[in-house]
């Protein structure tokens, strides 16, 4: 999981290159909007303002029909995340097998809800709808990093590890 | 690589690979699917090339795609004889170069268990979560390294674009897909071959292939691991479609959430390419086809065509009324063809073995095989493929191996947010097309979760509510407030807090929401309360009516007790609270103060004695 906040800024040269290169790749077409949105996320780790307005005017369309993309898919991050991506699966699959407790125990854990971040940007927490990995539900992907059939005590177990990495 | 310019390129290719010294006897099968990539076949994987070497031996190590048995993971096959370890790590695969590699020897521990026989299973055909299945489209997952185009062409890969090229008619074609009875396994079941005729008679110059492979379902994955195992397939079953209906490009659209599915079918397109099996000329001078992949961006509504029409050009992925159907006027106004990953699969068997073999699979209006994602609460959770018609009871207790714990069968959901549960009662159901919708729910893409006496049917009703009110596109107004009432009652519901009324407004809603939505996401949604409502009418009233949770899932229907007589007084219970809501006197069990308990159930995971008690 690439970057956080820091990169977001737009007075950069450099990163202007950077994005200058990512929308050449696709010829400057106005069609490939999304894929363009996602190399830029993956290269910056999120969408800023500035980004998004870079993207538009270079695209030569309207900076609305790029915030109006990006507000429509749930893919796109408009606020950086913080080092340990949690990514809660509640699927099916995951839910009959109690995920929403173990979603609700991090929260307890972590002070945070679905789609925040910790003050001290440690944490970002999300839900997704299925991550395909159902005989290890309930699942919580920390970063790209899976762990699998999860309960209360291995997540006090695994958020106590990461608070200790990070020391 | 070398280009193929010709059928004859391909038949001296494929008779290249075959004659190519198979002196690797022994070849060893190590699933890499996501499933498997959980569990850390990575370095399982890792282990076996390192050892190999070290010990010089004549062994292939091939990664493959999924083999479906996700609960046994990471899965290894021994091939010629297909030994079957399971469950294997880094550790253990020294022993087994060592001892069934070069000494021959089956180590019993690997081995997989028969939960009911306690007898061990030593071969991968015997083991009987396979036994029960057909696996015609997915059984190849297992044979084939997903990033090696011969592997796949050894098989008789690209075979059936062969034949089509050398001896069929498009008109043909689409007869012997009509034949077969093969219908859309994206979950309408739309009859495959009328749609190619519909897109092929349409008069445009410019026509366009979609693969549909945006598994939004939860708990599905069947579209994933064909992707990811075996990307050929799909390649080729695109290929027939684009020579038959005239169509000079296609896409791919795939979940981003899929990266490895992304990588593989990536990979395979650019080996295709360099083959010459796409792109310009392909095995002769007039046939042309390029395929690009899309990658989602994170909406469910980008699963229904029209939605996926509009991603594809950029946009929102927003649904549009239909007619005009895509076979008429989809991607950017032309005629698109679209069909779900598992469907293009299907068609170069089809085209190989002939429609008479294929419709002898299935019952009479659901032809061939289904691949299906059996999870949930389920002891043999994982990817299956079965003749349609199989019954609910052979898929959940011969294949699946009953539910853990000696637990009892409440109900199976199909069909994902928009299909329904079916219950108990109904286990000799035959899982086709017709038998599924006329219980009240829908084939979809394949997914079957499995709940059990733990299940509140009216918790799950909430959850796929909930899961279409997030992604609901919010463009219709049945579909975008609608749903959010139906959700605003059972949240009500669950919390003590309905009404006598409450089922016949329920009820009412699903009529106009599925009456006036403008697509199938709105028209859906109601099946899950539908169905279980049909099915179990007495939970909902056990809810409404004595403000009770009988499978003890909603949190403010329920109250935690400690049981003086079960209770060893360790004092665990009252360190682990996490709101300081049990305590004690000295020398006596505890009890929990009502007021403070928030119910998050961590008293009963840490008690040693099961005094904890849910009321």
């Amino acid at each position: 999981m690439g970057g956080v906040g820091s990169a977001g800024g737009g007075e950069s040269f450099l990163i202007m290159e950077r994005l200058e290169a990512i929308i050449k790749n696709y010829g400057f077409e106005k069609r490939a909007l999304i894929p363009i949105l996602q190399d830029i996320q993956t290269e910056y780790g999120w969408l800023s303002e500035d980004l998004l307005k870079q993207v538009a005017q270079r695209l030569k369309i309207p900076s609305m029909d790029v915030f109006s993309v990006v507000t429509f898919y749930k893919s796109f991050r408009l606020k950086p995340i913080g080092k340990y991506f949690m990514t809660v699966c509640l699927g099916t699959a995951c839910h009959v097998r109690e995920a929403p407790e173990v979603l609700g125990e991090i929260q307890r854990k972590i002070g945070i809800k679905n789609g925040e971040t910790t003050a001290d940007n440690l944490f970002t927490l999300e839900t997704v709808n299925c991550v395909g990995a159902c005989a290890l539900g309930p699942i919580v992907m920390v970063n790209n990093e899976y762990h699998g059939l999860m309960n209360k005590n291995k997540i006090d177990q695994l958020i106590k590890r990461l608070y200790a990495k990070d020391l | 690589m070398q280009r193929i310019y010709n059928l004859q390129d391909l038949d001296d290719l494929r008779a290249e690979i075959k004659k190519r010294p198979q002196g690797k006897a022994i070849t060893i099968a190590v699933c890499n699917g996501t499933g498997c990539q959980a569990y850390g076949c990575g370095k399982v994987t890792q282990a076996f090339m390192d050892e190999v070497t070290k010990h010089g031996l004549d062994v292939e190590i091939k990664p493959t795609g999924c083999h479906g048995f996700c609960q046994s993971g990471p899965i290894t096959v021994i091939h010629p004889d297909g030994i079957f370890y399971q469950r294997i790590k880094p550790e253990d695969v020294g022993e087994i170069i060592s001892e069934t590699i070069m000494r021959n020897r089956i180590i019993q521990r690997l081995l997989y268990e028969d939960p009911l026989t306690l007898e061990k299973i030593t071969y991968e055909k015997d083991v009987p979560f396979y036994k029960k299945q057909m696996r015609i489209i997915f059984g190849n997952n297992g044979f084939i390294n997903p990033r090696n185009i011969d592997d796949y062409i050894a098989i008789g890969g690209y075979s059936a674009i062969s034949k089509v090229l050398k001896e069929m008619e498009p008109e043909e074609v689409i007869g012997e897909i009509k034949n077969s009875g093969l219908r859309g396994r994206g979950g309408a079941g739309f009859p495959t071959g009328v749609k190619w005729e519909v897109c092929r008679n349409a008069e445009e110059d410019q026509k366009y292939l979609i693969c549909n492979s945006d598994e939004g379902d939860p708990g599905a994955y069947m579209d994933r691991s064909l992707l990811e195992g075996n990307p050929h397939s799909v390649i080729e079953g695109m290929l027939i479609g684009a020579y038959t209906i005239g169509a000079p490009k296609g896409f791919i659209y795939v979940r981003h959430e899929y990266p490895l599915a992304v990588k593989n079918i990536s990979f395979a397109i650019s080996q295709a390419s360099e083959y010459g099996l796409l792109g310009k000329d392909i095995l002769g001078p007039s046939f042309s086809f390029d395929i690009e992949i899309i990658r989602g961006a994170g909406a469910f509504i980008c699963g229904e065509e029209t939605s996926l029409i509009a991603s594809i050009e950029g946009g929102r992925g927003e649904p549009r009324p239909r007619p005009p159907y895509p076979a008429q006027k989809g991607l950017w106004g032309k005629p698109t063809n679209i069909n779900n990953v598992e469907t293009w699969a299907n068609i170069p068997l089809i085209i190989d073995r002939g429609a008479d073999w294929y419709t002898q699979m299935g019952t009479e209006k659901s032809k061939g095989t289904k691949i299906f994602s059996l999870v949930g609460k389920i002891n043999n959770t994982g990817l299956i493929e079965v003749p349609m018609g199989i019954s609910l009871r052979e898929v959940i207790y011969e294949i699946g191996g009953g539910i853990p714990g000696g637990k009892k069968f409440k109900a199976i959901q199909t069909g994902g947010p928009s299909g329904g549960c079916i219950p108990a009662a109904m286990l000799d159901l035959p899982i086709d097309y017709e038998g599924l919708t006329a219980a009240g729910s829908i084939m979809g893409s394949g997914g079957l979760v499995v709940m059990d006496e733990d299940t509140c049917m009216v918790d799950v009703a909430k959850y796929f509510l909930k899961f279409t009110v997030d992604e609901s596109c919010g463009l219709c107004t049945p579909c975008r407030e609608g749903i959010k009432q139906m959700l605003h009652l059972l949240t009500r519901i669950t919390e003590g807090k309905g009404k006598e009324g409450d089922i016949e407004l329920l009820e009412e809603l699903c009529q106009a929401i599925k009456d006036a939505s403008l697509c199938g996401l709105g028209g859906t949604a109601p099946n899950p309360v539908l169905s279980t409502l049909r099915y179990f009418p007495e939970e909902y009233q056990a809810h409404i009516k004595d403000k009770r949770c009988p499978a003890k899932v909603c949190r403010p229907l329920i109250r935690y007790q400690i049981d003086a007589e079960k209770c060893v007084i360790c004092g665990l219970c009252i360190e682990s609270c996490p709101e300081g809501a049990i305590a004690s006197e000295a020398g006596e069990s505890p009890t929990i103060n009502l007021d403070k308990c928030i119910k998050c159930g961590i008293c009963l995971d840490t008690c040693p004695s099961e005094a904890i008690i849910v009321q």
